[in-house]
């Protein structure tokens, strides 16, 4: 064994503190064949010094002392390859960081700069060369969720040239979204852009859209998912049904409108709204005479082209996927029972921004004409009330929607413009109006549509003579304000889609308390999760406008496309390894592992031991630790090694 | 004095880099080791550092709930809690052995943490 010690100076970032010569006499320790000290090392002069040592010396193992390893280690390790040394033949030292610029006594710094080499020289020695594998990759993506955000990722993934599987649970994709009436700060015509994406997501010869389908179980990992995709059963046969909405027209059963948010009502076999895609009915069992009551039969004798099916039932397929882009949604949080000062529920015309925004849709249950749902009368006083489950400790959400001033303020200005003798008013605690534009929206709706701010909480709504009061305080004027108002819209707060959680558990991904799910970095990995191949995209994540969501769906796409463009995958090798002949098959391994890495193989004499899933391991360690006869070790990390830097130290 | 700290890469080796980048001035006693994560550490490694004639051992990883690995820091503080109740039955003072969590932001923070640790040992000797 031939070691290499090269003792950075950093100029004088570490010389001014240590002796390197001094440390790099460390170099007379056993098996150190060179050791020298460099001015630079992460320079090019510096590295090609250490090249030619390698070469010349014959050195088959390198300790730099240098910076944190943090900074350039990766520099280091091409540097050695390219001496033809396997990359993890060099280890790093640590002599700026945590030395040099912490101790300003020469001794001191000296003396543990020695140490500290020393210690890398001991570990060194016990290393072994490390090679990554490569695993091939399934060229198929799974898009969980068909909002803008999936809509977004799945055209990108597609135009790529990968195909993608589309997964909505709804019967149509498009999201919250395709609810809106107009979009912020532009006041575009929320369906008008939106609607043309949906038809090109449907028609895309790349894309597979799956509508009233979840995903049920989820297997394998990065590369190489299994996934069993359930489609519900609709008793509508997809491929005849012709959107024609005659059953929809003889339906005897009324049923609840979820498209329009409650809203108006629909009937129990429907199509969902007229821009839906794919535009075909469906039934729902648990309003339908037919299920109800066992004979009605009405939709079956009407259609014309013979899509109705009482007896279908759920089919399960199984499909394999390189990777998948998670773009669930949010949906608007349910108020009702945490305010009840606001009636919970009870008032007719207390309204979430949601169904006014179907009140506004010309597509919507009035036809565009903002109408109270009470009695039909168009409104004159319209209260907003900003942060109703949002920023309110005292409901237990405390965080922004982010979007609620901005929405509030296109909600206002549109009021106007459909009424114009109305007056609006907003209860807001702060305007949070940072995006391009969107400060100067939010004045553009108080000076040239003359909403009326009012800096405070409303405390209490209660009916009056056909008539809403609401009572808040205005903290500006410090006086107490009571407003007559015919309809008053609750900017409700964003919560995670309903069984998002779940669905992060079938996934092994992470999520916080409200169930938002977790990226893997917050700053440098906002699309990734912390298993590898799952990436994130739009308000699944957590609260976001229309801008952020697509972006945010593009980066996903472009992080599934970069995964899967190379058709294979290079696993990390700094991963934990079974010794097999010595597994007992406890799995104390498996409980322990947080990315569900260990696999169950059988061994010839039919006894079952633990192995390690190379492209799952993260190389935590974990299991490390709890394997009870030690035959589990982290390469690049192994017990030897470290027991080896430690006994050095105290040598 | 010899004091061993084996620090996790993602969270409390960052943490002890910033304090290093910040030039906040610390005792040199302690020699940092670096790992995965604290879910990584043997006990046994603690104890034979200590067998071998440590002065102390100090270990120091991501915030609970913020581990890089999801949950190693979890296993970490299980694992060392019950350490730390062992090592006077062997007959080590408690004093020498000391587990906390220190983040990449927190330079500040890890030099008060190796400056307390020190004096701490430094006054058993």
């Amino acid at each position: 064994m031939r070691i290499g010690v090269f003792v950075c100076q950093c100029g004088t970032n570490i010389a001014a503190t240590v002796d390197t010569e001094k440390a790099a006499a460390a170099g007379s320790l056993r098996d150190v064949h060179h050791a020298e000290t460099i001015q630079y090392t992460c320079s090019d002069p510096g590295q090609r010094a250490i090249i030619d040592a390698i070469r010349e010396k014959e050195l088959t193992r390198v300790v730099i002392a240098a910076c944190s390893p943090r900074m350039h280690e990766t520099t280091f390790r091409r540097a050695v390859t390219r001496a033809g040394l396997n990359p993890f033949m060099m280890d790093m030292v640590n002599i700026r960081e945590h030395c040099s610029w912490v101790h300003s006594d020469v001794d001191t710094a000296t003396g543990k700069a020695i140490d500290l080499t020393s210690m890398g020289v001991a570990r060194v020695r016990k290393q072994a060369s490390l090679f990554s594998s490569k695993v091939p990759v399934t060229n198929r993506v799974l898009v969980i969720g068909g909002g803008v955000a999936g809509i977004q990722a799945a055209l990108d993934i597609a135009d790529a040239g990968l195909p993608v599987t589309m997964v909505e649970r709804g019967p149509s994709i498009g999201g919250n979204m395709a609810r809106l009436d107009k979009t912020f700060p532009t006041l575009d015509c929320s369906s008008c852009i939106l609607t043309p994406r949906m038809v090109e997501a449907n028609q895309h010869e790349q894309i597979d859209l799956m509508v009233n389908s979840e995903v049920d179980t989820v297997r394998g990992h990065v590369g190489n998912f299994e996934v069993d995709i359930r489609k519900k059963a609709t008793c509508v046969i997809e491929e005849k049904c012709t959107g024609c909405m005659i059953c929809q027209e003889k339906c005897p059963s009324r049923a609840p409108d979820e498209f329009n948010a409650g809203v108006g009502e629909s009937k129990a076999i429907s199509v969902p709204f007229p821009q839906a895609v794919p535009l075909v009915a469906n039934l729902r069992k648990e309003h339908c005479r037919q299920f109800i009551r066992g004979k009605c039969g009405v939709c079956k004798k009407v259609c014309k082209s013979g899509a109705i099916d009482y007896e279908q039932e759920d089919e399960v397929t199984t499909e394999r996927f390189g990777a998948i882009v998670v773009a669930t949604g949010y949906e608007p949080y349910d108020w009702r029972e945490a305010y009840p000062d606001y009636g919970g529920g009870q008032y007719p015309d207390v309204i979430t921004s949601l169904q006014y925004e179907r009140l506004l849709s010309a597509s919507g249950p009035t036809g565009g004409h903002v109408r109270r749902p009470s009695d039909g009368e168009e409104p004159r006083q319209v209260v907003f009330i900003s942060c109703v489950g949002s920023r309110d400790e005292s409901v237990g959400r405390p965080f922004c929607c982010s979007v609620g001033c901005m929405y509030i303020a296109k909600q206002a200005i549109l009021t106007k413009e459909h009424i114009p003798e109305s007056q609006s008013y907003v209860f807001y605690i702060d305007i949070r109006a940072g995006g391009k534009g969107y400060e100067e929206f939010t004045r553009r709706a108080q000076k040239e549509y003359g909403a009326v701010y009012l800096r405070g909480r409303v405390g209490k709504i209660y009916p009056s003579k056909g008539k809403l009061m609401v009572m808040g305080t205005d903290t500006l004027s410090g006086e107490q304000v009571e407003i007559e108002a015919d309809l008053v819209v609750l900017a409700a707060g964003f919560a995670a889609a309903e069984g998002a959680g779940e669905l992060a558990r079938k996934l092994n991904i992470s999520y916080d308390q409200y169930e938002f799910l977790s990226e893997s970095h917050p700053k440098l990995r906002p699309v990734e999760t912390n298993t590898g191949g799952i990436f994130l995209a739009g308000a699944c994540q957590g609260p976001k406008d229309i801008p952020g969501s697509v972006a945010q769906a593009s980066a996903a796409a472009a992080k599934a496309i970069g995964l899967l463009s190379k058709g294979e995958l290079e696993t990390s090798p700094m991963v934990a390894a079974v010794n097999q002949t010595r597994c007992t098959g406890c799995f104390k391994c498996r409980d322990v592992c947080p990315y569900n890495a260990i696999e169950a193989v059988e061994a010839r004499d039919g006894h079952q031991t633990a192995r390690v899933v190379d492209s799952l391991c993260h190389g935590c360690g974990v299991c490390n630790v709890a394997c009870p006869p030690a035959v589990i070790s982290l390469k690049g990390y192994t017990d030897n090694q470290l027991i080896a830097e430690t006994l050095e130290l105290l040598r | 004095m010899k004091l061993i700290g084996f620090l996790c890469n993602w969270c409390s080796y960052a943490g002890a880099d910033m304090a290093g980048t910040s030039r906040i001035q610390q005792p040199g006693d302690l020699h940092i080791v670096r790992m995965p994560c604290t879910g990584r550490i043997n006990p046994l490694l603690i104890l034979k550092a200590f067998q071998e004639g440590a002065d102390g051992v100090l270990v120091s990883g991501c915030h609970p709930g913020d581990c890089h690995y999801n949950d190693g820091n979890y296993y970490a503080r299980r694992r060392l809690e019950l350490l730390a109740r062992m090592l006077p039955a062997f007959g080590i003072a408690s004093e020498r052995f000391q587990y906390t969590w220190v983040s990449a932001s927190e330079g500040a923070r890890w030099a008060q943490v190796v400056d307390d640790f020190t004096e701490r040992v430094r006054s058993l000797q």
